[in-house]
């Protein structure tokens, strides 16, 4: 026997580690990579490769050459920022500005804060919204869905759902026969629509929350409190004037609402910490989603509200504070 | 609220309490409770019997110690004690098993009591008993209600939600009527007319053999609990059984509750009823490496490696032996410690079980706050102990925490989370105490 080790108690440790959890991440994701696969071909394929090895370059580089500190590329927080920025994209994005995106996910959104745990934003989001403003057009292009694609650029382009929605209705067109123009809910639950990369199965997309759930990955409070509050919102519009205003559902299953309150919103560096701050975040991005897409000039406006919520999570964090035992005396 | 689920690894729970016979030489630290050190009685040669008073507990939180052995008294020196510092103890060199007078070795039960509340609480004080669950408040003070103050429930803490520990899991299966006559000789002391035996729901026997004795027992109910750790911490054990919180910085007793151990109620029971002092106690000794996991009787004052031969022997990989379990233990830096009143078990730990994961950056997922019972926010207060700030550091209401170690369980960054709190802790202590002079 050699020497006794002596340490602080606890002796016990968890089998999660952060890198368990990152791959636990990456593994609920797999369904909605099928889907995407599935419905636009080998273009999402090279997409989300492309996403992903660039991502993990430019941590390397940054790692090795600008911070000189330990390497963490194999932790798996830069595979699944590139998953998720290539999820955020069209399929037919030219790889050049995916790169471009990549760059200012890794270095912008993460690296420049210290790496994992220190960013205040959403490393994909950061990326997503900097492709969005600077290559407006590309970014708006969207393949049509098209089962066991091949091609790598989709010659067949089509608007998504919400754009047609928002677009017809600044027309003064009804939403009832907009509607019918577009693919009924069971493909929108599929992810049978035009669309970024990952967004569009919100099936795919809840059995990976459903997962993570399980795995205590994640808890219910974000995605509950911001798809409730989104649905709430957007429901309260909808009866006054069913017909200028879409239903709840359809809001739900578009737009990369199912993407953002499962994956994007509970990014743990940049969530509040405490269950009762976890509320009102998500309930904060549900109603600036909603405020966007019913008002604002974007169609959609789930990028946008979870990068302002971001922003508000320090003020959240000490605002509310985890219900404190023995706060108030309570005798029954 | 909170908690975690560390695997249970109760090897020990079908081990039946083993008698250990006494050691060569005890070592007897005079101080093994809460509060101030006993004054010993006896001197350097003196003669000692069994159960003999050698050191008396003068102050108001004090408790009085007893000859484990009979023997002579060879020194009273610094020994090396289980928190690795050297305090004074009393060295007794063992000859035979020869008991002081008045002490009722026979084993038949003597349910019925026919002390006053008086003559109860001084017994308890004069025998030594202490808290067994591991704080080791002396148990005559706990007795004493405060003026102003009425005592409502007895709880007693039966939940053992330290996961490896079976000490008092044999306990209340193989002395389950003593402990209930201990019980209703603290209800009788405390003036109270019910009583709720607390066990987690991971001790079904335990549960059922007890209910099933309870009934002749008026006033004592028994619950079993959801297991989780820290069911067993006194705050959260009366929140679960009463739905009531213990208001920050206060005792049980602000919502009319008074905690004990079952380990005490037994204990209780053999001072009362047999008028027998605390010299021996169960020690669970166990690990996933040792041959024979235990149950013991144990003299206070024998050395923790007799216990490890008792079970086998110590492994050659071991790298780590705790003192209690693997939540809140003490690492022992030497074995040749004596096991005190509070020791409820040892546990060995192989090299490989020894170390931490290594420390990663906080990937702020939340966890430590989820798990927190207290409702902290162990994140900020180890940055904010690690800071030194101090002040806001008691805003955020450091001084709650209980070290339970669910935080640095469940970080899966292996951030030192509960030793920067400790730190933390001390530091503001210091503070409080000098800010009220």
């Amino acid at each position: 026997m050699g020497k006794l080790t002596v340490s602080g108690s606890p002796h016990f440790h968890t089998e999660e580690s952060v890198s368990k959890i990152m791959y636990g991440v990456i593994f609920s994701l797999i369904p909605a990579m099928l889907v995407s696969f599935y419905f636009f071909g080998l273009a999402a394929i090279v997409v989300t490769l492309t996403a992903v090895v660039s991502c993990m370059a430019f941590e390397y580089l940054i790692q090795k050459y600008l911070i000189r500190g330990p390497l963490t590329i194999f932790d798996g927080s830069a595979i699944i920022t590139g998953v998720l920025l290539a999820f955020n994209v069209p399929a037919n994005l030219p790889l050049g500005i995916l790169v471009i995106g990549s760059a200012v996910a890794i270095g912008m959104g993460k690296m420049t804060f210290g790496g994992l745990g220190k960013n205040p934003f959403n490393p994909a989001l950061v990326g997503r919204v900097f492709l969005m403003i600077s290559f407006p057009v590309q970014m708006t292009t969207y393949p049509r869905p098209t089962a066991f694609s091949t091609q790598l650029t989709d010659a067949v382009t089509g608007p998504t759902p919400l754009t047609v929605i928002k677009d017809g209705l600044s027309r003064g067109e009804k939403f009832a026969d907009l509607l019918a123009q577009l693919p009924d809910y069971s493909n929108l639950l599929l992810g049978n629509i035009g669309g970024s990369v990952g967004e569009v199965s919100a099936i795919a997309l809840l059995l990976g929350g459903l997962y993570m759930l399980i795995r205590k990955i994640i808890s219910w409070h974000i995605p509950m409190a911001y798809l409730g509050s989104a649905a709430v919102f957007s429901g309260i519009f909808w009866l006054i004037s069913p017909e200028t205003y879409p239903d709840p559902v359809f809001h739900l299953l578009t737009g990369g609402l199912m993407l953002g309150a499962l994956y994007m919103a509970t990014d743990y560096s940049t969530s509040p910490m405490a269950p009762r701050g976890m509320i009102v975040f998500g309930v904060g991005c549900g109603l600036l989603t909603m405020i966007i897409r019913l008002f604002g000039a974007y169609p959609e406006g789930v990028a946008f509200s979870i990068l302002i919520m971001n922003a508000f999570v320090p003020l959240i964090n000490k605002g509310f504070k985890p219900k404190r035992f023995g706060e108030e005396i309570k005798n029954g | 609220m909170g908690g975690v689920h560390p695997p249970e690894n109760k090897f020990a729970e079908k081990a039946s309490i083993e008698v250990l016979p006494p050691p060569k030489t005890v070592f007897i630290p005079l101080s093994q409770h809460l509060g101030v050190p006993a004054v010993p009685v006896v001197e350097k040669g003196d003669e000692v019997k069994t159960g003999q008073l050698i050191a008396k507990g003068e102050a108001f939180i004090s408790a009085n110690i007893h000859a484990s052995v009979s023997g002579k008294v060879v020194k009273i020196d610094l020994v090396t004690d289980s928190s690795g510092y050297r305090k004074k103890a009393i060295v007794i060199q063992v000859e035979g098993d020869e008991w002081a007078d008045g002490i009722d070795l026979d084993i038949p039960l003597v349910k019925e009591c026919q002390l006053g509340r008086e003559q109860i609480v001084q017994k308890i004080n004069e025998n030594g008993i202490v808290g067994l669950g591991g704080a080791t408040f002396p148990s005559h003070v706990k007795m004493m209600v405060p003026t102003g103050k009425k005592a409502e429930y007895l709880i007693i803490n039966g939940v053992e939600c330290e996961p490896c520990l079976t000490a008092d899991h044999r306990l209340m299966l193989e002395k389950g009527e003593e402990i209930l006559a201990g019980i209703s000789i603290q209800m009788k002391a405390l003036e109270v007319d019910k009583a709720i035996v607390g066990i987690e729901a991971n001790k079904p026997d335990a549960v059922e053999h007890l209910k099933n004795l309870a009934g002749p027992y008026p006033g004592i109910s028994v619950e079993a609990l959801e297991v989780k750790y820290p069911q067993g911490a006194e705050k959260q054990l009366i929140k679960s059984l009463l739905g009531r919180e213990v208001p920050s910085g206060k005792l049980p007793i602000e919502v009319g509750c008074v905690v004990h151990n079952v380990g005490t109620s037994f204990a209780v029971y053999e001072a009362v009823q047999k008028n027998k002092p605390l010299i021996e106690r169960v020690v669970t000794v166990t690990g996933s490496s040792l041959k024979k996991p235990v149950n013991l009787w144990v003299r206070i004052g024998t050395p923790v490696i007799d216990l490890i031969e008792a079970a086998g022997g110590l492994p050659e990989d071991t790298g780590k032996v705790i003192n209690g379990g693997p939540m809140m233990g003490k690492a022992l830096n030497d074995l040749n410690v004596p096991v005190t009143k509070g020791t409820s078990g040892i546990l060995v730990l192989t090299d490989e079980q020894a170390h931490r994961p290594p420390e990663q950056h906080c990937i702020r997922c939340g966890r430590c706050v989820t798990v927190c019972p207290m409702g902290l926010e162990p994140y900020l207060l180890a940055i904010l102990s690690d800071k030194k700030r101090l002040e806001e550091c008691e805003q955020e209401r450091l001084m709650d925490c209980m070290e339970c170690g669910s935080c640095l369980y469940i970080c899966p960054s292996g951030r030192p989370l509960l030793d920067q709190m400790r730190v933390g802790k001390t530091r503001l202590g210091k503070l409080i105490r000098e800010r009220s002079g």
